[in-house]
């Protein structure tokens, strides 16, 4: 570790993990009641189990981006973090914060949570994936403004390189979507338009910012490849995400009563997205074929390919699949919805997390790479992980399939809960395929406590 | 070209090796082949629009205003050439020409920009928008498009042209001013395509 105050990323790290646990688990009580619908009734029943899976996953992502931003920007500033005191304090703030909302969400009634925590005074609740309750929005954004205050501080008064740059534009981004959670008109078109703003405009615009900035500094570190050329490709690679990322939102607005314009804005644009993952997964392997160095971290090489393939994959040919207004008329909000959301956001945001916590922890820990040991045991959970992932999104695809089929397609067109029995099969295996990636998972913590011969971080 | 040229992504490294490489840095042909497939996409929405209407079309053509088209044509490709003047005229170490060459192909770019505003301040007069009918909703779309690009292109040539006058460029250190030139020809290209397609074709 080049700077002390990166240590204030590790129990960042820590966190993302323990909550990426509890995602599993409540993604696995939901699978199940998908073909099992009372199990777990009425303690914990499947809206809530849906909103913590998600709300939990979004939270950990969070928890990785602010660990990674706190390592890396010391070392692109090279200086010291502005206040590592500040970086801890909020640490527990958010940590503290989203444990209570999350024990909010499964000890009292959706309803009670919203009048004790003053919903009346500003109604922002209710709305997927911005369920959280007032107090916790305004947490989130007084954390992450204190967040971005010590990050740019640090870049302020030291060196100012490209990724930095990038993963601050990503990160102040991120903080000013969010304040559309805040707005809640009335009109439910305006209402989903601006609910798009957060969530469409951070997983396909801003977000892929941080990601190639993540993807772009571990790639320098375990490729030894001219920081100049990884830059010019960070930049081509942004310009890309943003141009069809942005008028892309117009995907979302093919049938929610907005002009109809966007059919042909939100098809043409977003048929493209495809295009910046692609040169994303060209450029990391491109990186790698031309390293000039072998690093000991075999594993975080592994992450930052897997990353550019599985987003392109997942976010890319997937999100295509069902981009085009002509073909969305059908599959809208169906599991091939389901199928594009969950190898996406593990392709893209997932991976690239783990890769940079892949990267950082052995170092954070006095050491360059782990044991080999230990790194072919954390090999096993990236493969156990992505095929188990790959198959569930085979599966909701196929489940998908046959749902429009049935419900929407048909001349005689079954009923939704009909369907649903119909496909169950590939719901079963779905969860199987689950509790394949919940072995991943355990086997992925597991690899933290292999000992074994290192060697000394440079 | 052979495959090492191409699966090289910085050019500088290549220029002596591969002589029949492209102008430029390989990652803004990369970008421009982005770009012409995001206009392709358009140009073939238009097409296929225009099949399920073509009565609808050919009379709302009819309302575009064909010799301003061809001004900012005329327009985009004297600018075009100014570039290349540049181009040409910093490789052989006559920065200040080179200069000069730049700042008419910018003078050219504001020209398109006037008279583009100029039909849309005239459309929009008559209250038409995105939401008129689909030939107005291409029509645009597209030129809009078209029309930030050539903003950007001017950002480009603006940075170019400063970097000739502090020295930034010369033989064998042309790549940072061919790849903003061969940006610049792309915009100039899209308008060549845009324009019979949509102003003139019938």
């Amino acid at each position: 570790m080049q700077y002390q105050s990166q240590a204030v990323a590790k129990p960042y790290f820590i966190a993302a993990i323990g909550l990426f646990v509890g995602q599993i688990l409540f993604g696995l009580i939901m699978g199940l009641q998908y073909v099992v619908g009372d199990f777990l009734f009425p303690e914990i029943p499947f809206n809530v189990a849906r909103m913590v899976h998600t709300n939990l996953l979004i939270v950990w992502l969070l928890f990785g981006f602010m660990g990674a931003a706190y390592y890396m920007i010391p070392e692109e500033a090279e200086t010291e973090l502005h206040s590592p005191k500040l970086a801890i304090a909020m640490f527990w703030i958010f940590l503290v914060a989203g444990a209570l909302t999350i024990v909010g969400y499964l000890t009292v009634p959706y309803a009670t949570l919203a009048e004790l925590t003053g919903n009346d005074l500003l109604e922002t609740m209710g709305r997927e994936f911005l369920e959280q309750p007032l107090i916790t929005k305004v947490g989130i954004v007084v954390v992450a403004l204190a967040f971005l205050f010590n990050i740019s501080m640090t870049v302020l008064k030291g060196r100012k390189t490209s990724i930095a740059l990038v993963l601050l534009l990503g990160l102040w981004g991120l903080a000013v979507f969010f304040l559309f959670s805040f707005y809640n008109p009335s009109n439910p078109v305006l209402d989903k338009y601006f609910w798009w703003w957060v969530v469409h405009l951070w997983v396909e615009g801003v977000w892929e910012l941080i990601l190639g900035a993540l993807l772009a500094f571990v790639l320098i570190k375990v490729t030894g490849v001219d920081r100049e050329v990884i830059e010019k490709w960070l930049y081509v690679i942004i310009t890309l995400t943003l141009i069809t990322g942005i008028i892309g939102t117009g995907h979302h607005y093919f049938w929610i009563g907005t002009p109809e314009y966007w059919q042909w804005w939100g098809s043409i644009f977003s048929a493209l997205e495809p295009i910046p993952f692609f040169a994303m997964t060209v450029f990391a392997f491109n990186m790698v074929n031309r390293r000039r160095r072998e690093h000991p971290n075999k594993a975080a090489t592994l992450w930052a390919l897997g990353t550019g393939v599985m987003a392109f994959l997942g976010a890319g040919v997937w999100g295509f699949l069902h981009t085009l207004a002509p073909v969305n008329y059908y599959t809208h909000g169906s599991q091939i919805t389901a199928a594009h959301g969950h190898m996406a956001f593990y392709g893209a945001y997932v991976m690239v997390v783990l890769c940079i916590i892949s990267y950082a922890m052995p170092v954070l820990r006095g050491r360059a790479a782990n044991s080999n040991k230990a790194q072919v045991m954390e090999m096993w959970s990236f493969w156990l992980m992505t095929i188990a992932m790959v198959f569930i999104t085979l599966f909701l695809t196929a489940a998908g399939i046959l749902q429009v089929w049935l419900q929407r397609f048909s001349d005689t067109p079954m009923s939704f809960m009909a369907t649903q029995d119909q496909i169950s099969l590939f719901y079963w295996m779905r969860e199987w395929t689950g509790v394949v990636f919940l072995i991943g998972l355990v086997v992925y913590i597991a690899s933290f406590f292999v000992k074994g011969e290192t060697r000394a971080a440079a | 070209m052979d495959t090492s040229a191409t699966m090289t992504l910085n050019q500088d490294d290549t220029v002596e090796a591969a002589p029949l490489a492209p102008p430029g840095d390989l990652a803004v042909w990369f970008f421009i082949l982005a770009e012409l497939l995001v206009f392709a996409v358009f140009f073939i929405a238009y097409a296929v629009a225009r099949t399920h209407d073509v009565a609808l079309f050919a009379v709302m053509q009819q309302t575009l205003d064909p010799d301003a088209g061809a001004l900012n044509t005329v327009l985009l490709v004297s600018s075009s050439w100014c570039v290349a003047r540049a181009v040409l005229a910093v490789d052989g170490a006559r920065l200040r020409t080179g200069a000069r060459w730049l700042l008419a192909a910018l003078a050219c770019g504001g020209g398109f920009l006037l008279v583009k505003g100029l039909e849309y301040a005239d459309k929009f007069a008559e209250g038409i928008g995105l939401s008129t009918n689909t030939f107005y909703m291409f029509y645009l779309s597209l030129t809009f498009f078209h029309f930030m690009h050539v903003v950007l292109g001017m950002l480009v040539l603006a940075v170019l042209w400063h970097g000739v006058r502090r020295g930034h460029y010369r033989r064998g250190r042309l790549s940072g001013l061919e790849s903003g030139a061969v940006y610049w020809h792309m915009v100039d290209l899209v308008w060549l395509v845009l324009f019979p397609l949509v102003y003139v074709l019938h």
